[in-house]
């Protein structure tokens, strides 16, 4: 009871804070000191420890099973474990918007705190700027998604959150998304401080880098935590689905990556300027979309959080008015260098990275009106069509093959102007993969000749990349750990696709399945009783044609609040295959339904996305050259 | 001069993603299919409930009258609250309703229909749900309405209510 | 005996090409499957859902393969039954002109502004 007062009254407090910091910043503006004012900084947190007061008063009341509060109630059951009522703070909309603002006002208090070599105009700008996100945010808060709403009188019971949701992966996923979904809000802010100040240069993108590194190492991991639940607990042994809420996160992605290249030629030679403001401001306002599509209702899916048009109209509106305050202000006051340093060699570094930006975007507008296109076609025609993984396979993977070339080409040419040195191993290095490739696959799929060009290209990165790293060429390890970490990626996703294997059968208990590669025994089932959840978990063996044999326990689970019933798949996991097995009852028989599929290579799709965040990780904490 | 005009593009490009994201909030996002075409019932052979025989769909729908072809299970609920409205309907003489028992158990069926009473004058049989996909159904209940030209002219999914059992009175005088 | 002989030939070979027919048929089947929407699931597939809306359509296209139907015959069949929208593929038709070709357009249009810049 208590913590739902302090818990909305901190909320209010933080409004009022940044009414305040908006004005002492103002003033702060055209003091002529060469330091901020220190009240800024001590203002900024204690904005950030009354939202952190807000958020930890949530998560006692989820903890207390506090029924008089709205969110609690919609959103928990006494019966849930301890870790998963923590958990479902921000499992729910408003609990999540309240990490919004925690994200929020904690990376304008570091950006603070971090960048006191900066100018001084420049930063209270930033801080200006994030403060009108951070305002926008309470009001939506406050005005449509109080997470404190009253409930009287006090139920006994809530409404339980759903059990798909109940897992160790889902729990820290959204606070890992979050901080870097969120964190682009300050690559937003301060680029437009830039742009208005006149300040985008080499200088400008040595500093913004870390951020720019640290928003897209979290988005990275956090993208694949989505994925790796996807993966464990969805149950059909797929991670990626072209679901929107996936694209939604998908697209900040390529922004921030297409930024983060863009950024490494800002340092060098103060160039692409316009690309770097326009990138950072588009990937902001991508998350923003992002947050606008999935709850407003305006999309169905998997994920969406509860419909409510009032709450779309307004993220709507407040999209659209940051879209136009910051387009606005890269056309009044950007002003484009010197023509000659965006004069690029065709062969050279700069292209190579201007070429990639033309990948990213066209990645990103596949993505883009995939996702949004069916809004569109519905409104205009009241035709409902679905977009699924056809269209986006079809659009995305002829074109990485070129993609995939170009990366293994860039990282080696020079700055400014170059020539490709060392051309006959590239060549020998290209001539062994096509080869390679043809011999793994030509027994493997009928559509040799696309996938061992597609391969063959995936395989001349790697190889090359391989070669950086094993020459011990330390001097942009992290560039080619990160790039030998996608050619990883692709590599495991295209084998994985090719290998992978499925039996589906419909099996009794103690019935014994052949198939090609050995035999599954169906052992027995038990059943169990957890605080809220009954279980019946199967026990099979499965035998492979060498004689080992492993056993998989597949459960069926039925929840108590809400009533739902799921499938728990059993996943074997070794380093060269997963083996996966799910069941799901037959309506009215003894039989069991089990699908049994073998992935090879899933985990290193896993290993392939952290080495790309290595790169990252190791880029942030290089020493300054 | 190049700026001002991309800039006008971008301000008319940004209005129309406004309006049209505005007017997509508003619309109902149920998929609803679209019944304003008049789709010809399905051509098919049925099980009859009650006997071996197999029956046309010619042949169950020769007559010159609405039809309502209603997809019902005795393990479905909500069939249960719109049986007394099927009943209702079944008194009139316009109209003649045909059951489709989905995926279901015969013995359950049959007592189903002796305990609440049968407003079918005739039951076909879908034992494995297909015979629904003929109809373009996805659940149960659902209920097609097909007119003297054997078209079906409306669907509607989920149990009848009140109102649309007045809505079908209107239509089919 | 030379009958006898040809009849087993014959016997086996169309017992083989049976074989692969129905492989190959699974192949398209699968295929199909993974591209049919299950309108009472969340986003999931025909493929990937036990559902029985799910069961009913694998029957449905089993028969339908085996009637000799074309892939794109069956797509066809379900789009009539229930709309666009239970297909994952969306079909390029009036309707998704602009949702095949801008993304191209696009990239086109990136190509020819790289190059142009590069020239100057």
């Amino acid at each position: 009871m208590l913590a739902n007062q302090i818990g909305y009254y901190s909320l209010i407090l933080g409004l009022l804070l940044s009414v305040l910091l908006c004005g002492v910043s103002i003033k702060d503006f055209n003091n002529t000191n060469k330091q901020i004012n220190q009240n800024i900084l001590s203002l900024s947190f204690l904005q950030l420890v009354f939202v952190i007061v807000s958020f930890l008063s949530l998560i006692i009341s989820f903890i207390n099973s506090d029924f008089s509060n709205e969110t609690v109630f919609n959103n928990s059951h006494t019966t849930k474990p301890l870790f998963y009522k923590i958990s479902g703070t921000w499992g729910n909309h408003e609990g999540s918007l309240l990490l919004w603002l925690l994200v929020l006002t904690l990376f304008i208090f570091l950006f603070l705190v971090k960048s006191r070599e900066q100018p001084k105009k420049y930063r209270i700008l930033t801080l200006l700027f994030q403060q009108i996100i951070i305002i926008g945010f309470f009001l939506f808060v406050l005005m449509t998604s109080n997470p404190f709403n009253y409930l009287f009188p006090i139920p006994n019971e809530g409404l339980g959150l759903n059990p798909i949701l109940q897992d160790p992966a889902l729990a820290i996923h959204p606070p890992i998304l979050y901080l870097g979904y969120v964190g682009t809000s300050i690559i937003f802010s301060s680029s437009l401080a830039a742009v208005t100040q006149n300040y985008v240069s080499r200088q400008w993108g040595q500093h913004i880098k870390k951020w720019v590194l640290v928003s897209w190492i979290f988005l990275t991991i956090g993208i694949m935590l989505g994925s790796i639940w996807a993966y464990y607990e969805l149950g059909w042994g797929g991670f990626w689905f072209w679901d929107p809420v996936e694209n939604v996160s998908l697209m900040p992605w390529l922004t921030l990556t297409a930024l983060l290249h863009c950024i490494v030629v800002l340092e060098r030679r103060a160039a692409l300027t316009s690309w770097v403001v326009i990138l950072s401001i588009t990937t902001f306002t991508l998350s923003m979309c992002g947050t606008f599509l999935v709850r407003s209702g305006i999309l169905n899916s998997v994920h969406t959080f509860a419909n409510d048009p009032a709450r779309g109209i307004f993220i709507l509106v407040f999209l659209f008015a940051l879209i136009v305050l910051s387009l606005g202000i890269f056309f009044i006051f950007h002003k484009e260098n010197s023509k000659s340093s965006n004069n690029f060699f065709w062969l050279s570094r700069e292209t190579f990275i201007l070429i990639n930006n033309w990948f990213m975007m066209y990645f990103l507008s596949v993505v883009l009106i995939g996702t949004v296109y069916p809004i569109f076609l519905d409104v205009i025609s009241s035709e409902k069509i679905s977009v699924g993984p056809p269209f986006y396979q079809k659009l995305i993977v002829p074109f990485l093959i070129p993609f995939l070339l170009f990366m293994s080409l860039g990282p080696r040419l020079k700055w400014i102007k170059s020539k490709i040195e060392n051309k006959n191993s590239l060549i020998i290095t290209f001539i062994i993969s096509v080869i390679l490739t043809f011999f793994i696959i030509k027994n493997l799929t009928t559509d040799l000749l696309f996938y061992t060009v597609l391969i063959s290209a995936a395989f001349f990165l790697f190889f090359t990349t391989l070669k950086e790293l094993l020459i011990k060429k330390f001097n942009n390890i992290s560039q080619t750990i990160s790039h030998f970490g996608f050619s990883l990626l692709i590599l495991s996703i295209l084998f994985n696709s090719i290998l992978s294997s499925e039996i589906i059968t419909n099996i009794q208990i103690g019935e014994r399945y052949d198939y090609d590669k050995g035999e599954i025994f169906f052992k027995k089932i038990e059943e169990k009783k957890e605080s809220n959840f009954k279980s019946i978990i199967a026990s099979f063996e499965i035998k492979d044609k060498n004689g080992k044999t492993i056993e998989l326990k597949p459960e069926i689970r039925i929840y108590n609040q809400p009533i739902i019933i799921t499938s728990e798949a059993d996943i074997r996991t070794t380093l060269l295959e997963d083996k996966f097995l799910v069941m799901n009852l037959v309506k009215g028989n003894e039989y069991f339904n089990i699908r049994y599929q073998i992935k090879p290579f899933m985990v290193w799709i896993w290993i392939s996305v952290l080495l790309l965040s290595l790169g990252g990780l190791m880029s942030l904490f290089k020493r300054k050259i | 001069m190049k700026n001002k005009f991309s800039l006008f593009i971008i301000v008319i490009f940004l209005s129309f993603c406004f309006v049209i994201f505005y007017k997509g909030l508003n619309t109902p996002n149920n998929y609803t299919p679209k019944i304003n075409e008049k789709k010809n019932i399905p051509i098919f052979k049925a099980k009859v409930f009650n006997s071996d025989s197999y029956i046309n769909s010619d042949e169950i729908f020769e007559e010159n009258i609405f039809y309502i072809v209603n997809i019902w299970a005795s393990w479905c609920v909500p069939c249960r609250t719109e049986h007394p409205l099927l009943m209702q309907l079944s008194k009139n003489e316009s109209i003649k309703l045909i059951g489709l028992n989905y995926r279901d158990n015969f013995d359950n069926a049959k007592k189903f229909i002796d305990d609440f009473g049968n407003p079918y004058s005739r039951i076909l049989i879908d034992k494995d749900g297909t015979l629904g996909v003929e109809f373009g159904a996805y659940g149960v209940p659902e209920t097609f309405l097909i007119n003297k030209n054997k078209n079906i002219i409306k669907k509607f999914v989920g149990p009848i209510n009140q109102e649309i059992v007045n809505e079908i009175k209107l239509i089919i005088k | 005996m030379k009958v006898l002989k040809i009849f087993i030939i014959l016997f086996l070979v169309t017992s083989f090409s049976g074989l692969k027919f129905a492989e190959a048929s699974d192949v398209l089947k699968n295929k199909i499957l993974k591209n049919v929407r299950c309108l009472i699931c969340q986003g999931q597939s025909v493929y990937d859902s036990e559902s029985e809306f799910a069961s009913s359509i694998k029957l449905i296209v089993d028969r339908k393969i085996n009637e000799g139907l074309k892939e794109k015959q069956i797509y066809q069949f379900l789009r009539e039954k229930y709309g666009d929208w239970v297909i994952f593929d969306p079909q390029l038709n009036k309707n998704t002109y602009v949702l095949w070709l801008l993304p191209l357009l696009l990239f086109l249009l990136g190509g020819a502004i790289i190059k142009k810049k590069l020239k100057n």
